[in-house]
C-alpha cells in the first residue's frame, strides 16, 4: 500500500476514533460508538500492516493473537466492581507499550536522522519513555491498590517533596548527558531514567489514598494519552499523536471533574494525603448520639414512602450489594413507590464506577440521577437510603468551615423527611471527618453488611 | 433481670407499659418478660398475643412479688407501693415534684426510681422521651375530641345545599402536643394559627402548614431543654390582647402551654370565652395543673354561654393502643441504655446524663433533683448559620478577561518561540496534536458522567493504538528491536480487545427502564 493511502486510512480511523468518544454521550449512541472505534482500530492496524516495510508476519500474527487473547479473557472475566483494577491494569500496559516502543526506536538501525532532526528525535524518545514508564508503575501501583494487594492508605515519606523534586531534577540532568551524548553512548542515561520513573511512579501513587483513586485513575488516563502522542512524534505518525491527545485530554478533563466534585486542588492529590495540612474538626463537639433502627422498620418506611432516593457508595461495590438493591428497587416500584438513585460524582473508585455497577443490577439508567440533577429536589424525598457512602453526603462539607472537606459539593440527603444510612460501624469515612449526618434527628443507622441489610428489607417488605 | 408488668389500677387508664412487639426487643436484651393477665386488655392486646411474643402471664397480684424490675405507665398508688419489695426498679411515669413523700417512701423502701418524665430532653434520649410521645398522640387527639363537639366541618365546603367556611383553629403552644394538634387539625382542612413564645417554633409551624401569629415585640421565649420559659409582663399583656383579638375570630382554640415545674399560665380569660362565638369549642391539654383557661375543670367538659371547654386530662389513653406502642418503645430504648452488655444485667451509669436524671430514688437515696445536663436541644450560641466557606475573592468579568487574555498571549509567544527552532515537519505534527486536544476537550465535555466508566475503557482500548508503531519496528533487521516490538505489539493487543470487549459489555447493560 502506498504511503497516501495509508494516510488516508488513518484519517479515516482518526475521525472513526473522535465519533466513537462521541457516542458516548449518551446511552442511546454509546454502543454505535463503541463500533465506530472498533472499525477504526480495524482500519488504522490493516493499513499499518500493508505497509511496504512490514514483512514479518509470523511474529505479528503470534502477538497479535496472544494478546488479543489474554484481553477478551480478561473482558469476558472481570466483575464490574473489579473495574476499576482492569482500567488500572490496562493503563499500565499502554505505558509500558511506550517505553518498549521507545526504546525499539532508540535502537532501530534504520534511524539515520542528523542535526536538529535528530536531537528532536531523542527528546521525543526521552519524553515517550519517561511518561510511558511513570504511567507504567504508577498503574501497577494503583492495580495493587485497588484490589487490596497493596494497602490502600497512602505511605507519606517525611521528605517526599523533596525526593520528587530531586527525581525530577535527576530526570532533567540526565536528559541533558542523554542529549549531549547523542545516540551513541545514550544507552546508560536512558535505562537509567527509566529506572528512575519507575520508582517515581511507584512513589507517586503510593502517597495517594483510596478514596482519592478516581483522580489517579483518570490522571494515569491521560498520563497514558500523553505517553501516546509522544510515540506519535517520535514515530512521526499522526494517528498516534490524534489518539493520544485525544485521551490525554479525556484523562485531563476527567481528573478536573473529580478534584472539582472533591473540591480539591489537582495538585494536592497528587502530593498525596488528605487533610494533612488542613486543621482538624473541633473534637469537643457534642455529636449526640446516633439512633439504629432495625431492617424491618426500614421496610415499613420504604414501603409507606411515595419517593425514594438511594445513595450507593464505595460500601456497595465491597458488599456486593447491587443486585439486592436493584431487587429491593423493582419491589418498591411494583408498589408503586418512586425510587431514584442519586451519585456523587466520586462515589466508588473510578469515574461512573456506581452507574455501571446498577446497570450491571438491571436499573434502568433513567432513574440514575447525577447529583446536580437531583439536589435540590431531595427536600421533597420521603426516606433517603446512603448504602455505604459517608463523606459524601457529610453536611460538615457545608457547614463547618473548619472541616477538611469543606466546600466539596455534597448531596445534601438531610433535607429528605428520612435518612436511613447502612453501614457497618460508626467509623469516620475515608478523610477521617465525623460525619454529623448520623446524629441528626432524622437519621437513622441501619448496622451491618449492606448486602445483608437490604436483604433484610426485602424480604419485610 | 425478671421485669413485670401490672394492670394499671389508676381509673379510666387504658394504657400498658408493654406491647407484644417491644416484648421481643427487649427479651433480646437478656430480659425475663412477665405481665399481669388482663394488662393489655384495654389496649387491645390479649394475653394470647404475650403468650406467643414468649411473655409469662401471671394472674392477680403475684405479679407483684419475685421481680426486679417493674414497669408501668402511671406512677404507683400507696397501696401499690407496699407491694413492691426491697431491691425493685420501678420504672414508669412519677413526677416528684407532686409525689415526694411517696418517693421517700419507695427510697427507704430501697427501691430503685426511674421517672420517666425526668428524661431530659438531649438529641439522644429523644428515642425515650416518653412525654413527647405522649404529647404528640394528646395534641392529635384534641383535635379529634374538639371535632366530636364542635357543629360545623373543619374544612371548606362549596355544596350544593350552599357553602360552608372552613373552621379555624388557635393552637396556643407549638410544643410537641401544639404541633400534633396543628398537623391534625390543617389535615382535617381547618385554617390553623399558632402561638408560641419561642420563637423558633416559627418554622415548626409554617412546616405543618400553620400560620405563626407574630407578636411585635422582641423577646424569646427559648429556655433549657427545648421549653418555654416566663415571659415579662410587657410581653404578656401585648400576647393576652392578641388572644383577645383572635377570641372573636377563631371556632375552636387549642392551649398546650406548660412551663415546667410552674402552675399552667392563665391564657384564655372568661372575657375571652364570653366574646367566642356560640358552638365554639376550647381544649385545654393543661387542664391538670389548673389549665390555660380560668374555666376548664379537668376530665369534664364544662359549656359556659354556648362554648364547650374540654379538659380531659387523659387524652393519650384514649388513644390506647397507639401511645401504649410509643410508651413501650420509650420502654424498650431506656432497657436497652440501661443493659448495655446485652446481658440482662441492669446497669445505673451515673455518668451518663440521661440515667442521672431520670433516675430519681437509687440505693435508699432520693437523688432528685438532679443537676440538669447544660445542653440545649438548638445550640444557642451560633443562632446564625456559619458561612459555608470563606468565599474566593471574585474575579471582575473584566480581570478574568484580562487574565485570559494574559494566558493565551503567553501560549502564542511560546509556541512562536518553539516555531523558531523546530524543523517544519515537528510543526506539522505539532499543529496536528494541538487541533486535536481541542477536539478531544470538546468531545468530551458532552460526555454523560454515567458513562465515565465506559469512557475510560474506551480510551484504554484506543491508545492500544501505539501498537501501530510496534507494527512498523517488528520487521526491524535488529534482533532486539523485533523482541521489544513484539512484547509491545502483544501487550498492546490485550489493551485493543480488552479495552473494546470490556466496553461493548458494559454498555449492553445500561437499558432504560
Amino acid at each position: 500500500m502506498e504511503m497516501g493511502t495509508i494516510s488516508a486510512a488513518y484519517i479515516a480511523s482518526a475521525i472513526l476514533f473522535i465519533l466513537s468518544l462521541a457516542g458516548l454521550s449518551n446511552q442511546e449512541t454509546s454502543r454505535r460508538g463503541n463500533w465506530y472505534g472498533i472499525i477504526g482500530m480495524a482500519i488504522a492496524v490493516i493499513a499499518t500492516i500493508l505497509n511496504k516495510s512490514v514483512d514479518a508476519y509470523g511474529w505479528l500474527i503470534l502477538a497479535t493473537l496472544i494478546g488479543g487473547a489474554i484481553g477478551a479473557r480478561l473482558a469476558a472475566k472481570v466483575e464490574m466492581t473489579q473495574m476499576p483494577e482492569l482500567v488500572a491494569i490496562l493503563h499500565s500496559f499502554v505505558g509500558m507499550a511506550a517505553v518498549l516502543v521507545g526504546f525499539a526506536s532508540f535502537f532501530d538501525p534504520a534511524n539515520t536522522l542528523t542535526g536538529t532532526e535528530a536531537t528532536i528525535h531523542n527528546v521525543e524518545v526521552y519524553l515517550g519513555i519517561l511518561i510511558g514508564a511513570v504511567t507504567f508503575t504508577g498503574s501497577v501501583v494503583a492495580f495493587g491498590k485497588l484490589n487490596g494487594k497493596i494497602g490502600s492508605k497512602p505511605l507519606l515519606l517525611p521528605i517526599r517533596h523533596q525526593l520528587n523534586l530531586g527525581l525530577l531534577g535527576l530526570s532533567i540532568l540526565l536528559g541533558w548527558w542523554f542529549l549531549s551524548v547523542g545516540h551513541d553512548g545514550g544507552t546508560l542515561p536512558l535505562i537509567i531514567m527509566t529506572l528512575l520513573a519507575f520508582a517515581f511512579g511507584v512513589h507517586m501513587v503510593m502517597a495517594i489514598g483510596g478514596a482519592d483513586m478516581p483522580v489517579v485513575i483518570s490522571m494515569l488516563n491521560s498520563y497514558s494519552g500523553w505517553a501516546a502522542a509522544a510515540t506519535g512524534f517520535m514515530l512521526s505518525n499522526d494517528l498516534l499523536i490524534v489518539v493520544g491527545a485525544l485521551v490525554g485530554s479525556s484523562g485531563a478533563i476527567l481528573s478536573y471533574i473529580m478534584c472539582r466534585a472533591m473540591n480539591r486542588n489537582f495538585v494536592s492529590v497528587i502530593m498525596g494525603g488528605f487533610g494533612t495540612t488542613a486543621s482538624s474538626d473541633d473534637g469537643d463537639q457534642e455529636q449526640g448520639e446516633a439512633i439504629a433502627i432495625q431492617a424491618e422498620e426500614v421496610a415499613h418506611l420504604m414501603g409507606d414512602a411515595s419517593r425514594v432516593v438511594i445513595v450507593p457508595g464505595y460500601g456497595m461495590a465491597v458488599a456486593n450489594a447491587q443486585h439486592a438493591v436493584s431487587d429491593l428497587t423493582k419491589q418498591l416500584r411494583d408498589k408503586g413507590v418512586d425510587v431514584q438513585f442519586a451519585i456523587h460524582p466520586v462515589a466508588g473508585r473510578m469515574p461512573g464506577h456506581m452507574n455501571v455497577l446498577l446497570a450491571e443490577a438491571n436499573v434502568p439508567y433513567d432513574v440514575v440521577l447525577e447529583m446536580d440533577e437531583i439536589n435540590d429536589e431531595l427536600g421533597d424525598v420521603d426516606v433517603v437510603m446512603v448504602i455505604g457512602a459517608n463523606d459524601i453526603v457529610n453536611p460538615s462539607a457545608m457547614e463547618n468551615p473548619n472541616s477538611p472537606i469543606a466546600g466539596m459539593p455534597v448531596l445534601e440527603v438531610w433535607n429528605a423527611k428520612t435518612v436511613i444510612v447502612s453501614k457497618r460501624s460508626m467509623a469516620t469515612g475515608y478523610a477521617g471527618v465525623e460525619n454529623p449526618l448520623f446524629f441528626r434527628d432524622n437519621t437513622r443507622m441501619l448496622f451491618g453488611d449492606a448486602k445483608d441489610s437490604v436483604d433484610g428489607i426485602k424480604s419485610s417488605i | 433481670m425478671i421485669i413485670s408488668i401490672p394492670k394499671e389500677s389508676f381509673k379510666g387508664e387504658k394504657r400498658v407499659a408493654l406491647t407484644p412487639e417491644s416484648a421481643k426487643h427487649i427479651q433480646k436484651l437478656g430480659h425475663e418478660l412477665r405481665i399481669q393477665s388482663g394488662a393489655g386488655k384495654l389496649a387491645e392486646f390479649s394475653d394470647a398475643d404475650y403468650k406467643e411474643a414468649g411473655v409469662t402471664v401471671v394472674k392477680g397480684n403475684a405479679i407483684w412479688g419475685d421481680t426486679d424490675v417493674i414497669m408501668k405507665v402511671r406512677g404507683v398508688s400507696e397501696e401499690e407501693a407496699t407491694n413492691i419489695s426491697a431491691g425493685t426498679t420501678l420504672i414508669s411515669f412519677f413526677w416528684p415534684a407532686q409525689n415526694e413523700d411517696l418517693l421517700k417512701q419507695l427510697a427507704d423502701k430501697k427501691i430503685n426510681v426511674i421517672a420517666m418524665d425526668c428524661v431530659p430532653r438531649l438529641s439522644r434520649s429523644q428515642k425515650m422521651d416518653a412525654l413527647s410521645s405522649m404529647a404528640n398522640i394528646g395534641g392529635y387527639r384534641a383535635v379529634v375530641e374538639a371535632a366530636t363537639q364542635f357543629g360545623r366541618f373543619f374544612t371548606g365546603q362549596v355544596t350544593a345545599a350552599g357553602k360552608v367556611p372552613p373552621a379555624k383553629v388557635l393552637v396556643i403552644g407549638a410544643g410537641v402536643a401544639g404541633l400534633a394538634a396543628i398537623g391534625a387539625a390543617k389535615s382535617m382542612g381547618a385554617i390553623v394559627r399558632a402561638f408560641d413564645t419561642r420563637l423558633e417554633a416559627k418554622e415548626q409551624v409554617e412546616s405543618l402548614g400553620g400560620e405563626f401569629l407574630v407578636l411585635e415585640f422582641e423577646e424569646d421565649g427559648s429556655g433549657d431543654g427545648g421549653y418555654a420559659k416566663t415571659m415579662s409582663k410587657e410581653f404578656i399583656d401585648a400576647e393576652m390582647a392578641m388572644f383577645a383579638e383572635q377570641a372573636k375570630e377563631v371556632d375552636i382554640i387549642i392551649t398546650t402551654a406548660l412551663i415546667p415545674g410552674k402552675p399552667a399560665p392563665e391564657l384564655i380569660t372568661k372575657d375571652m370565652v364570653e366574646s367566642m362565638k356560640s358552638g365554639s369549642v376550647i381544649v385545654d391539654l393543661a387542664a391538670e395543673q389548673g389549665g390555660n383557661c380560668k374555666l376548664s375543670k379537668a376530665d369534664k367538659i364544662v359549656t359556659y354561654k354556648g362554648v364547650k371547654i374540654i379538659g380531659y386530662t387523659d387524652l393519650p389513653s384514649r388513644l390506647a393502643t397507639q401511645s401504649s406502642q410509643l410508651y413501650s418503645t420509650n420502654l424498650r430504648h431506656m432497657l436497652t441504655d440501661l443493659t448495655p452488655e446485652k446481658d440482662g444485667q441492669l446497669v445505673f451509669d451515673m455518668e451518663d446524663d440521661v440515667t442521672r436524671c431520670s433516675t430519681v430514688a437509687y440505693e435508699g437515696e432520693v437523688v432528685w433533683p438532679s443537676e440538669p445536663p447544660k445542653l440545649s436541644a438548638a445550640p444557642q450560641a451560633a443562632p446564625k448559620p456559619a458561612p459555608v466557606v470563606d468565599p474566593e475573592p471574585e474575579l471582575s468579568t473584566a480581570q478574568k478577561a484580562k487574565m485570559t487574555f494574559g494566558a493565551m498571549a503567553a501560549g502564542l509567544l511560546a509556541l512562536l518561540g518553539v516555531g523558531s527552532v523546530a524543523p517544519p515537519e515537528f510543526m506539522s505534527h505539532f499543529t496536528v496534536f494541538v487541533l486535536s486536544c481541542f477536539i478531544g476537550y470538546q468531545v468530551i465535555w458532552s460526555v454523560t458522567p454515567a458513562l465515565h466508566t465506559p469512557l475510560m475503557s474506551v480510551t484504554n482500548a484506543i491508545s492500544g493504538i501505539i501498537v501501530v508503531g510496534a507494527l512498523l519496528q517488528i520487521s526491524s533487521t535488529s534482533g532486539l528491536v523485533v523482541f521489544l516490538a513484539f512484547i509491545a505489539v502483544l501487550i498492546a493487543s490485550i489493551n485493543i480487545a480488552g479495552g473494546f470487549l470490556v466496553t461493548q459489555r458494559m454498555l449492553k447493560m445500561f437499558n432504560k427502564g
